[in-house]
C-alpha cells in the first residue's frame, strides 16, 4: 500500500484529504504543520507528501525545501495545496523542490485525478 | 468514487469559528504602525483556511467574501500596503460578517448576503479593484461536434526532472487516457555508461495523440514540468473527424470592464438576497446551541481510570457475594460499599467535568464589545479579565452570555463616567471594567466590576416612587434601594440610549439568571463603582435540593431559592382577605402557600401553629411554603417530565431518589403563578380568585 | 403501519408482508382489547407510583423506568369505565406511541393480559358508531378471533393527553 503524508493546519481539510486518499486505497498519515510533518517524514518513509502552504510554525514551502534535502525524499513527489491567487507561491514552491500543486478549492475526485500524475 | 463532503462540515464550522475568534483577538491587539508580522500572519492564516475550506466544501458565499479579506491581508503581510485603523475596523466587521454567514450555513439556512456584499465592496474600494459582480458567467452553446485532432508533442525533460519528484511514465499514461497515443522514445542523449548518472533523465519523447480534447488538456498534464522540460505541442490536422452526437456545454467566463455595468450588477446582487434574508430571519434561533463538544484527553483519561477502579470494586463485591456470610464478610462488604460510593461520586464528578469548559469562551467576546461600545460612547475603558480558566457547564455558558453582555453594556453606559467627568472627579481618565470568575462551593461566581460613579440611589428611589414600586414613607437602606433596579419595568436612563436600556431591563437579566437556578446581586458605592455578582450552579443537570414531605408525597425544593426554614409562630400570622395567611417575619410579611392545597393532596397537616414553613424567594418575592416535614438535602439529577409526558404547572422537572422512586422538583415562580398570588407594590397583597385556592 | 423497530423476528416480518400483524390483547371490564405488539416495550406489574399534582384522574402518575420518567394511565378511567382496585393480575403495559412530532414511552394499567393473536388487517372492521359509547373514538377497528371479538386500540388517540 502506498503511503502518503497529508499536511494541513485545517482539521477539516486534513480530514477530507485523508478520508479521500484512504478510500482510494492509500495509507495516510496526517500532520498539522510543517514541523510536525518533517519529524514524521524523518522517522517513516512516504511515497508522496501533500502539504498546505500557509501553516503556523513551519509553512509548506519550508517543509518542501527541507524534505528535498533529505536523501529519502530526493525523488518523492511533493505536492502543495495552494489557492488560485497564489501564483507566485507556485513559482516559490517549484524553486523549493515541489513536484507540483493542487489548486484549492478542489473536490475529492479532482484530488485523486491530479495525484495520478505522480503516484499510482 | 463519491465522497459525501457534508461529513466534514461540522469540523469545518468548528475550526472556522475558532479561526474567527483568533482573528478577532489578534485584531484587537493590533496597533496600526506597530503591528508585528507574526500577528498579521496569524490573521492571514485564519482567513486563508476559512477561504480554502469554504471553497472546498462549496460554501461559495464565504469563500468569495474571504477572498478580498485575504488579498488585503496578503498585501499588508508582504509590506505592499500599510495597515491603518480603518483596515482594522473593517476587518473586525468582516469577522462579524463571516460569523453570521457561517452560522446561517451551519443552521442550513440561506445566509443574508446584504452585509457581506456591502462590506466586500468597501474592501474592493481599498484594494482598488472591482471584482464583485465583474465576472459574468454566460452559458454558451458550442457547436457541438467534437473534432478529433492529432497533435504532435515533443517532450524533452531536463536532466534534473526526477529530482522534482515528477515521473515521465505517469505523464505518458495520462496522455494515453486522452486518446490514441503513439510514442517514440529517443535515447540518443544517453551518455557512456561511465558518465551515466542514475539520478538524471536523459530520455526524450515524441508523441502523436489523436484526441477530441484541446491543447489545454495536454498542457495541463505537463503543467508541473513546464520549466523542467522543453515541451512543444503542434496541431497536425484533423484526421478522423467522425460524427459524434454528444454535445458539450462549456460555460464561458467573460470579463466585463466597463464600470457602470459593474455597479449595476453589484446592485442586483445586493437586492435579491435581502428578500431571502427577510424569510430567513424568522427561523433563525434554533441554530446557536452546538451539539458537540471537544473534550481534553486528560478528562477522558481520568474517566477511564475511574471506570477501572469501579470494575475492581465490582469484582471485589461479587467475590464477597460468593462467600458465606460471616462478620468478617459483612465488614468487608461495608468497606466495599463505601468504596463503591466513593467510586460513583468520583465518576459522577468526572462525567460532569466533560461538559465543563473554561469561561474564557464567554469572556473572549468582551474585549471586542468593550472596544466598540467605548468608541461609540467616547469613553476610555480598560477591560480586565480574571479567572478565565474557571470552568462551567457548556449549557450554562451558552445561556449566561447574554445577561453578562447586558450587564457589561450597563457598566460602560451608566457606570463609567466620561473622560472629562473622571478628570473632574480626580480619577484616572481611563475607566476600568473587570470581569472575574471563580468557584465557590458548588457554584460559579461571576463578578462584573466597574470603577465608575456607582448607582445613584436618590434617582433610583425617585423613579421607584414614581412607578409606584415603593412609597415616600418606606425607609430603605442603600442596598434595598439598589435592589429596586431588578424590579420589572425599571430603567433609570433618562433617555433610552443605543447601548443599553432598549426596553430590556435588569428584571429580564435577573429572570434569565434565575431560570438557570442562579442569582444576581448588586453592591455599589457612590463615586467608587458598582459590582454585579452572578452566582450560578456549575451545571444544569444537577441541582442541590431540599427534600420535603407533603402528605405522603416527597417534593424537592431547589436549595438556591430557599431563604430559611422555620416553625410557624401562630401569633405572628394574620389573615388577609378571604383565605390568605401572612406571616410576619422580622419586618417582612410572608404570604403562606399551602403546598397541599396547590398540589391538591389529601392528608397533610393543615394547622399552621408549629408547622414547618420553607421561606423561598423568586422574582424578588418571598413566599412561605407550608410542608409537613423537612427531609434530607441532596444533589439530584434533573430528569425531564416533558420527554414522555408534558409540562406540569408548579413543577420544573423530576428526579429519581436513592430508592428508585420518582420525586418532583418544585418550580417556585410557577408555584406563585399557580397560586394566583401577585407581587404587591407595597404590603398590600392581591389575591386572584384562583380555582386551586378555592377548591379546598 | 409499522414504525422503525429494533428487533423484529422473521415470522412477524413475513406476516407483515402478507398484511398480518400480531396484537397483544388484554382484558378490561370483560372486554378484550388489542394493541400492535411492535409498540409494546414491556409488561410490568403494578408498582408504587409518584402522583402528578392537578393531573386528570386517569393519569395515575409517573414511574422510573430505568432512569426515564414514564407516565402511567389507567385505561378504565380513560375510557370512562368504573375504577377497580388493583389486584395481583393488574399489569402495566408499557408502549411506545408515535405522534406526529415525536414518540413517547407511556404505560397503561389494564385488568389482565390475555393473549397474542395474528390478525390480518383486512379482517378488521370499522367501528360502528355506538351512540352510547364514549370510548369508540379510541378504537381503530374490531375483529373476530374465533368466537370472541377484539377491539383494536388507536394508541395515538388513546394516549394523546
Amino acid at each position: 500500500m502506498k503511503r502518503i503524508l497529508a499536511v494541513d493546519d485545517s482539521a477539516s481539510m486534513r480530514q477530507m484529504v485523508g478520508f479521500t486518499l484512504k478510500k482510494a486505497g492509500f495509507d495516510v498519515t496526517e500532520a498539522k504543520d510543517g514541523s510536525e510533518a518533517l519529524n514524521i517524514a524523518k522517522q517513516q518513509g512516504f511515497d508522496a507528501v501533500i502539504s498546505d502552504v500557509n501553516m503556523p510554525v513551519m509553512d509548506g514551502i519550508t517543509l518542501i525545501r527541507e524534505l528535498r534535502t533529505l536523501p529519502n525524499y530526493k525523488f518523492t513527489p511533493l505536492l502543495m495545496l495552494t489557492t488560485e491567487s497564489g501564483m507566485d507561491k507556485k513559482v516559490e514552491g517549484k524553486a523549493a523542490g515541489a513536484t507540483g500543486w493542487i489548486v484549492k478549492p478542489f473536490n475529492p475526485e479532482q484530488l485523486l485525478a491530479v495525484l495520478k500524475k505522480v503516484i499510482r | 468514487m463519491s465522497i459525501d463532503l457534508s461529513q466534514f462540515f461540522e469540523v469545518f464550522f468548528e475550526e472556522s469559528f475558532e479561526g474567527l475568534d483568533a482573528m478577532e483577538a489578534e485584531l484587537l491587539n493590533l496597533v496600526p504602525g506597530e503591528e508585528d508580522l507574526e500577528t498579521i500572519n496569524t490573521i492571514f492564516r485564519a482567513a486563508h483556511s476559512i477561504k480554502g475550506g469554504s471553497g472546498t466544501f462549496g460554501f461559495n458565499s464565504v469563500s468569495d467574501f474571504t477572498h478580498v479579506l485575504e488579498t488585503l491581508l496578503d498585501q499588508i503581510r508582504e509590506g505592499k500596503r500599510e495597515l491603518t485603523a480603518e483596515h482594522v475596523n473593517l476587518l473586525l466587521k468582516a469577522v462579524d460578517c463571516l460569523r453570521a454567514l457561517l452560522s446561517a450555513l451551519q443552521a442550513e439556512q440561506d445566509p443574508n448576503l446584504e452585509d457581506a456584499i456591502a462590506l466586500r465592496i468597501k474592501f474592493e474600494e481599498i484594494l482598488g479593484v472591482n471584482q464583485s459582480g465583474a465576472t459574468k458567467v454566460a452559458a454558451e452553446k458550442q457547436p457541438a461536434q467534437p473534432e478529433f485532432n492529432t497533435y504532435q508533442i515533443d517532450f524533452k525533460p531536463h536532466h534534473h526532472l526526477f529530482k522534482t519528484g515528477n515521473e515521465p511514465l505517469y505523464m505518458i499514461s495520462e496522455l494515453a487516457e486522452l486518446g490514441d497515443l503513439e510514442t517514440l522514445a529517443f535515447h540518443n542523449e544517453l551518455p557512456d555508461i561511465t558518465d551515466l548518472s542514475a539520478d538524471d533523465c536523459f530520455l526524450s519523447w515524441r508523441f502523436f495523440l489523436n484526441t477530441v480534447k484541446d491543447e489545454s488538456a495536454i498542457r495541463e498534464i505537463f503543467e508541473w514540468v513546464e520549466d523542467d522540460a522543453d515541451i512543444s505541442i503542434t496541431l497536425c490536422g484533423g484526421l478522423f473527424a467522425e460524427q459524434q452526437q454528444a454535445t458539450i456545454e462549456e460555460p464561458a467566463v467573460e470579463n466585463i470592464e466597463s464600470s457602470p455595468e459593474v455597479a449595476e450588477v453589484a446592485e442586483v446582487v445586493a437586492v435579491n438576497p435581502s428578500k431571502k434574508a427577510a424569510t430567513a430571519k424568522v427561523t433563525t434561533p434554533a441554530a446557536a446551541e452546538s451539539t458537540s463538544i471537544r473534550v481534553g484527553i486528560d478528562k477522558v483519561d481520568s474517566l477511564i481510570n475511574m471506570v477501572g477502579e469501579l470494575v475492581i470494586t465490582q469484582a471485589m463485591l461479587s467475590q464477597i457475594g460468593e462467600q458465606e456470610i460471616t462478620e468478617t464478610t459483612i465488614a468487608s462488604l461495608q468497606e466495599g460499599l463505601a468504596q463503591l460510593a466513593h467510586n460513583t461520586r468520583d465518576l459522577q464528578e468526572s462525567v460532569m467535568r466533560i461538559r465543563m469548559l473554561p469561561i474564557s469562551f464567554v469572556f473572549s467576546r468582551f474585549p471586542r464589545l468593550v472596544r466598540d461600545i467605548s468608541q461609540k460612547l467616547n469613553k476610555q475603558v480598560e477591560l480586565k479579565l480574571l479567572g478565565e480558566q474557571t470552568e462551567l457547564d457548556k449549557t450554562v455558558m451558552e445561556k449566561i452570555s447574554d445577561p453578562m453582555v447586558h450587564l457589561v453594556r450597563n457598566s460602560l453606559d451608566h457606570g463609567l463616567e466620561t473622560v472629562e467627568q473622571r478628570i473632574a472627579a480626580g480619577k484616572d481618565p481611563v475607566g476600568k471594567v473587570t470581569l472575574n470568575a471563580f468557584h465557590q462551593g458548588g457554584n460559579i461566581v461571576i463578578e462584573i466590576m466597574d470603577d465608575g460613579q456607582g448607582l445613584n440611589t436618590e434617582k433610583i428611589k425617585k423613579k421607584a416612587i414614581a412607578n409606584g414600586l415603593v412609597t415616600e414613607a418606606d425607609e430603605l437602606d442603600a442596598d434595598e434601594i439598589n435592589e429596586l433596579i431588578f424590579m420589572p419595568g425599571f430603567s433609570t436612563a433618562d433617555e433610552v440610549s443605543d447601548i443599553s436600556g432598549r426596553g430590556v431591563g435588569m428584571d429580564v437579566v435577573r429572570r434569565n439568571i434565575q431560570s438557570l437556578n442562579g442569582s444576581v446581586e448588586v453592591s455599589s458605592a457612590a463615586g467608587v463603582g458598582s459590582t454585579f455578582t452572578i452566582r450560578l450552579p456549575l451545571t444544569l443537570a444537577i441541582l442541590d435540593g431540599q427534600l420535603v414531605r407533603v402528605a405522603k408525597h416527597t417534593y424537592i425544593i431547589p436549595l438556591i431559592s430557599i431563604v430559611e426554614s422555620l416553625q410557624i409562630d401562630i401569633s405572628k400570622v394574620s389573615r388577609v382577605g378571604k383565605d390568605l395567611d401572612v406571616l410576619r417575619l422580622r419586618d417582612e410579611y410572608i404570604p403562606i402557600l399551602r403546598l397541599y392545597t396547590i398540589f391538591n393532596h389529601q392528608g397533610a397537616i393543615e394547622t399552621l401553629d408549629k408547622t414547618l414553613l420553607v421561606v423561598v424567594e423568586s422574582d424578588n418575592q418571598k413566599i412561605g411554603l407550608l410542608v409537613d416535614d423537612l427531609l434530607s438535602q441532596q444533589q439530584v439529577v434533573i430528569k425531564s417530565l416533558e420527554a414522555n409526558y408534558q409540562k406540569v404547572d408548579g413543577v420544573s422537572g423530576a428526579t429519581i431518589l436513592g430508592d428508585g422512586r420518582v420525586s418532583l422538583i418544585v418550580d417556585i415562580s410557577g408555584l406563585i403563578k399557580l397560586s394566583g398570588l401577585r407581587k404587591p407594590g407595597s404590603q398590600e397583597l392581591i389575591i386572584e380568585s384562583k380555582a386551586s385556592l378555592e377548591a379546598s | 403501519m409499522i414504525s422503525a423497530h429494533s428487533e423484529v423476528d422473521s415470522k412477524i416480518m413475513l406476516e407483515q408482508a402478507q398484511g398480518v400483524k400480531q396484537f397483544l390483547t388484554f382484558f378490561m371490564a370483560d372486554e378484550e382489547y388489542g394493541v400492535d405488539i411492535l409498540t409494546v416495550q414491556e409488561i410490568r406489574s403494578w408498582e408504587e407510583i409518584t402522583e402528578i399534582p392537578n393531573a386528570p384522574d386517569y393519569l395515575k402518575g409517573v414511574i422510573n423506568l430505568r432512569g426515564t420518567i414514564v407516565p402511567i394511565l389507567d385505561l378504565r378511567l380513560r375510557f370512562g369505565l368504573s375504577a377497580i382496585d388493583y389486584g395481583p393480575l393488574t399489569v402495566v403495559i408499557v408502549v411506545k406511541v408515535y405522534f406526529e412530532q415525536n414518540s413517547k414511552i407511556m404505560g397503561v394499567v389494564v385488568d389482565a393480559v390475555s393473549d397474542v393473536y395474528s390478525i390480518a388487517e383486512h379482517d378488521a372492521k370499522t367501528v360502528p358508531n355506538f351512540t352510547d359509547s364514549e370510548n369508540s373514538e379510541f378504537v381503530a377497528g374490531l375483529v373476530n378471533v374465533g368466537e370472541k371479538m377484539v377491539a383494536l386500540l388507536d394508541l395515538k388517540k388513546t394516549m394523546d393527553i
